[in-house]
This record gives C-alpha cells, structure tokens and sequence, in this order.
C-alpha cells in the first residue's frame, strides 16, 4: 500500500511538472529576439502607416528576410531571387534593363522599381494594386514571368532546408514554416531600407553645399517638379498620367487595371527620383535611357491630348537646354552611395 | 485513500490547468457551444463536384470543379445579447469535409438570430501577411491587386465561350463601389426553435447553400463566364450568392 501511494505520488509530481510545463509558450524561455528600432530621418514626416506595428523589427526577423531575399529557392528554378531584379548597386532596380528577366526565359511587362523608403509608400507596384508590404512577394513570387513558383513549393522547400527552421525559430520563437512569417520576414528587411544619405541629404543637414549648377538645378526642380516629386521622398505617391505613348505591345493603361475608373486611364506610381542616376532606364517599361532623354520627354515629348494627362503637363515643361545640364547635375546628387553600399542590406 | 488519491489528482489537474489562464477578476459566464454546418445544395439536392450536372435559369448546363467562401465574423444573438466567435474566419471549400462545419463558445442564453459576413472585412484585406483560413496558401488572395477572392466557384458549361468551356467566378473587392463584403441575419426559430445554448453542450445550426443562386437574376455563362476582379459584375454574382443560405434546422441540447 505504501508502495503504490509513493508511486501515486511520484506519478503526480511528475503530472503536475508536465502540466506546469504544458503552460509555457513553445521555446518562452530561449526566444529572445534583438529588437531593433526604425528610424525616421530628420525632417522627414513618419510613414503613412508604421509597418513594423504588427510585425516587429528584429534583428534575426531581418536577417532571415535577407536571406530570403538573397535566395533563389524562392523561385521554380532556383535562378530568380527577389535580388535578381533588385540588385543593391542600382538602388534595388535592375541595371541597365528596361524589364526584368523571369522564369524560362521570359520578361516582365514593367520596369523593376527601385526598393527602398517603402516604408513611407501606402501602395506598391506602378499601379499601386499592392496595399501592403507583407503581401507584395506573393507578386513576382507566383507570376509565370517572374519567380515562377507557388507559395506551397517555396514553403516545403524552406521546411526541407539544412538551415531555415533554426533561423525562423530565432525570428519567431518556433520553428514552423509557414507564409505569414516568410512574407513578415521579407518585409522586415526589405521595410528597413531607407535611403536618406545622398549629397542632397547632406547638404539639407548644412554638412555640404551644392554646386552652383547642382544649386540652379535644384531651384529648377522646386519650381517645376516638386509638386509631384515631392521632398523629402521625392514621390508624393500618387497616380498620374506624364504623356507617354501607349506601348501598343504591351497596352498597359496602369491604374486603371486596378480600379477600373476610366480617369485612372494611363496613370502610373510617381517614382521616387532618388538615385535616379542609378536606377535607369525609366518609366514603367523603362523605354528611357538616359536622363536627358527624360528631361526631353518633358519639354518637348509629352503627348498633350491624351484625356487623363496630368493637368500640370498640359504646358510641358519649358526647359533650356542648360536647365537640362544643371537638372541633371542636381538629380546625381540624390544618388546615395551609402545606401548602395550598406552591407547590412548585401548578400549574406 | 484511493478517494484520497483521486481527490489529490483532480486538485493538481485543476492546479495545472489554471496556472495556464489569464488572471480575470470578472466571473466568466456559463458557456456552451454553438455548432454551424454548411450543406452546399443546387436546387434542395446535395451539390456533387464534376459529376453533378445541373442547368441555370437560363436553360444553361453546368458542372462545379471548385467551390470556396469565406464566413466570418460569427455571432448570435437575442434582443439584448450576443454572443460571438471574436474575430473569426472560416474557408468553407466544398472539397474538403471538414471545412464545412465548425464551433464556437457562447453564453448560455437563448438566441433568435444568427449573424454571419459572407467574405472578408475590409481591414483584413489591408492588413499583410496572414493566417488560417486567411493564409494566402489557401488560393483566395489576388497577388497582384491585394484582396482576398470572398467566394470561388469554378466548372464549365458548354454555353461558356471561354477557354475548354470554363466557368470561373473569383469574386472579391472590398472598398467603395466595389465592395462585396455581404452581411446576413437569419432569424431564428426555424421549426419552431429558437437557438438554445445551455452549459457545456453543443447546439447545432445547419445551413443550405443553394449554389445555382449563383447565377439568379440572368447569368449569362455565355458572356458572362469569367469573372476574376474585383467590378459590377463580382458585385453582381455577390448580391446573388449572398440569398444562398437557408438555415434549415436547429437542434438544441
């Protein structure tokens, strides 16, 4: 009898040590992630919407999102990583392409944008029909021209990796695979990039002083561009027709994909001009080459009867062809070769 | 000293399980659960997936490959009370049993309306990465213009001029004109009964949902077969989808 209320005994401490145990959260006690700040750089307005609410900035959460960035296991053939058509050194665009190259051989049907100050986008794509950051992989991800592959492939073959688990059980306490913490991952790292350094910058902070011709183009810029390109960022993030031809191979009329509103006809994301020296060619379908070419196009190129044209393109832009030389003098001083050349944001 | 014995483990069980629980200094309410089962049905009979054959008002065959929708946000109520699932989301898919039923708490009370959103509340369609049923894995998130597909229906007709005859019906779209987000209230009793929920039983709800509704008021599969964005027309096949359901029994215990 003795016996059996001993065992019984035993048998309940060890009951109520599992159960005790039952309560903690999977790995409560290891899981202590570097939490890391977002900064907003002086004198710029906070993000429309602060992405890391609810998807906190860590160190081993941005981590594993660079990996992934960096990784072509994200695409059917393993050759089309996220970093394949955002590459660092053109500011995270492709260089000197006017689309992208996707899976067997194919294009995309835009120019790849640059990927950085997301933070401060509300929407994403050219037509804006990307309403959060965590969602965008899911775009070039499964498109047939792009990545190529379907979230299930990319999820088992993260789940059958050597290396994966361990890093999502550093960013998220388990070691579960699943889309939601791939996609917060990638934002995380990609939602960091803030290019804020440029010569530009500098000279905002009184650490430099511009050119006399960077000067003049500046003056230039407030007084003709700054209405859509707007400082700091340089995109007032809206939608608007600039008078280009309709590419009649791709007839791609923008924003009105995605609304479906007649007078979103022919409208296109306002990009960011900076490190525009990098970031060529230009346009949504990067048809433009050069800078001057793009200058070109605005004082003498725009088509002016097309019915959603920006109202403050009708005139076009009159411009000099010495307002082009010190326009041009200005847009390279928003190249920010610290952002470039950041490592933390370079292939792991 | 068996009774002794007993009495000790039930005491570490209790133990146990309350060093998991929040400390909550309001009493809880009695709580029972409230069972809903969806039934999809064309026209009272069982719908069967690419064998069952079946013809719109327009005289039009058709077959069903594929059938999904969302039902969110659950909650009963009576004249003064309700009670919810919380924040809930539930991916009925015709293909797989057991999506089509599912539980939740409830006080104890007796209810005379069901509430149900058929879709997904704006907020979730702007809120990134998620979960469960709203894991994009599950094939109801359009990529390239954020927003959850709120019902799916895919299958062919021969009157469909569409690529091997295909019928396919993502419907979605959340903001301004194009919002399809659909809420219902039925009211109870049905037969007589109103939903009773008492302490730590299950009452059941069963609902039909008559597909061919899909295409009341005047579908057309042979110009109006496709429909995959958000529009007049996805908000025209919600307006019909959403007169589907029928609660058809209520069973209290």
């Amino acid at each position: 009898m003795k016996i059996k209320i001993t065992i019984s005994l035993l048998f309940f401490v060890v009951l109520s040590i599992l159960l005790l145990e039952a309560c903690k959260k999977t790995d409560a006690n290891t899981f202590k992630p570097t939490y890391l700040t977002f900064t907003v750089p002086n004198g710029w307005p906070q993000p429309a919407k602060n992405i890391f609410v609810t998807n906190p900035l860590t160190e081993e959460g941005f981590q594993l999102g660079r990996k992934l960035f960096y990784d072509g296991k994200l695409s059917k053939d393993g050759n089309f990583a996220c970093a394949s058509c955002h590459q660092q050194f053109a500011a995270f665009a492709t260089f000197d392409h006017d689309f992208s190259h996707g899976f067997n051989n194919s294009f995309t049907t835009r120019n790849a944008p640059a990927t950085f100050n997301l933070a401060w986008m509300p929407l994403l794509h050219w037509d804006g029909g990307i309403n959060n950051i965590e969602v965008q992989p899911l775009a070039p991800l499964t498109a047939p021209n792009e990545m190529g592959e379907t979230l299930e492939n990319v999820l088992t073959k993260l789940r059958n990796d050597a290396a994966y688990p361990e890093l999502f059980r550093k960013a998220f306490g388990n070691s579960d695979i699943n889309s939601q913490k791939m996609l917060k991952a990638i934002a995380q790292f990609v939602g960091s990039m803030v290019s804020s350094n440029s010569k530009y910058d500098k000279v905002q902070r009184g650490e430099t002083t511009f050119t006399p011709a960077e000067q003049s183009g500046y003056t230039f810029f407030k007084t003709n561009c700054e209405s859509c390109h707007k400082e700091p960022l340089f995109t007032d993030n809206s939608f608007r027709n600039n008078g280009l031809a309709v590419n009649s191979f791709l007839n791609d009329f923008g924003r009105l994909a995605i609304t479906h509103l007649p007078s979103d006809s022919l409208k296109f994301k306002v990009p960011t001009l900076r490190n525009v020296e990098l970031t060529f060619p230009y346009m949504h379908d990067g048809r433009i080459y050069a800078l001057r070419s793009v200058l070109d196009h605005y004082s003498s190129g725009i088509i002016t009867t097309q019915p959603t044209l920006d109202p403050l393109l009708t005139n076009r832009i009159a411009m000099t062809t010495n307002d082009k030389n010190n326009m041009i003098a200005f847009l390279r001083t928003l190249t920010d070769t610290a952002f470039t050349k950041n490592v933390r944001f370079s292939q792991p | 000293m068996r009774k002794i014995i007993i009495a000790l483990l039930l005491v570490l069980i209790a133990v146990g399980f309350t060093q998991c629980e929040q400390n909550n200094d309001s009493p809880t309410p009695l709580q029972g659960n409230v069972k809903i089962t969806f039934k999809n049905t064309v026209k009272g009979s069982p719908l069967v997936l690419n064998t069952g054959s079946y013809t719109n008002a327009n005289g039009q065959a058709y077959t069903v490959s594929k059938l999904k929708y969302y039902i969110s946000n659950v909650y009963v109520t009576n004249i003064d009370k309700s009670s919810a699932e919380g924040e809930s989301y539930h991916l009925i898919d015709e293909g797989n049993a057991v999506s089509k039923s599912f539980s939740f708490a409830a006080n104890v009370e007796q209810y005379s309306h069901l509430n149900f959103t058929i879709g997904v509340d704006s907020l979730r369609n702007v809120s990134g990465a998620q979960a469960g049923a709203l894991d994009p894995l599950n094939d109801m998130f359009w990529t390239w213009n954020s927003g959850y597909i709120m019902a799916k229906l895919e299958g062919n007709s021969p009157a469909s001029t569409q690529v091997n005859n295909k019928l396919q019906y993502h419907i979605g779209g959340f903001s301004g004109a194009d919002n399809v987000v659909k809420k219902i209230s039925f009211t109870l009793p049905i037969t007589a009964q109103m939903l009773n929920v008492s302490p730590n039983k299950t009452s059941e709800i069963f609902i039909d949902a008559d597909i061919d509704k899909w295409f009341s008021n005047n579908v057309n599969f042979a110009t109006e077969a496709a429909i995959m964005t958000p529009g007049p027309l996805s908000n025209k096949i919600a307006t019909n989808y959403m007169n589907m359901f029928t609660v058809t029994q209520v069973v209290n215990n």
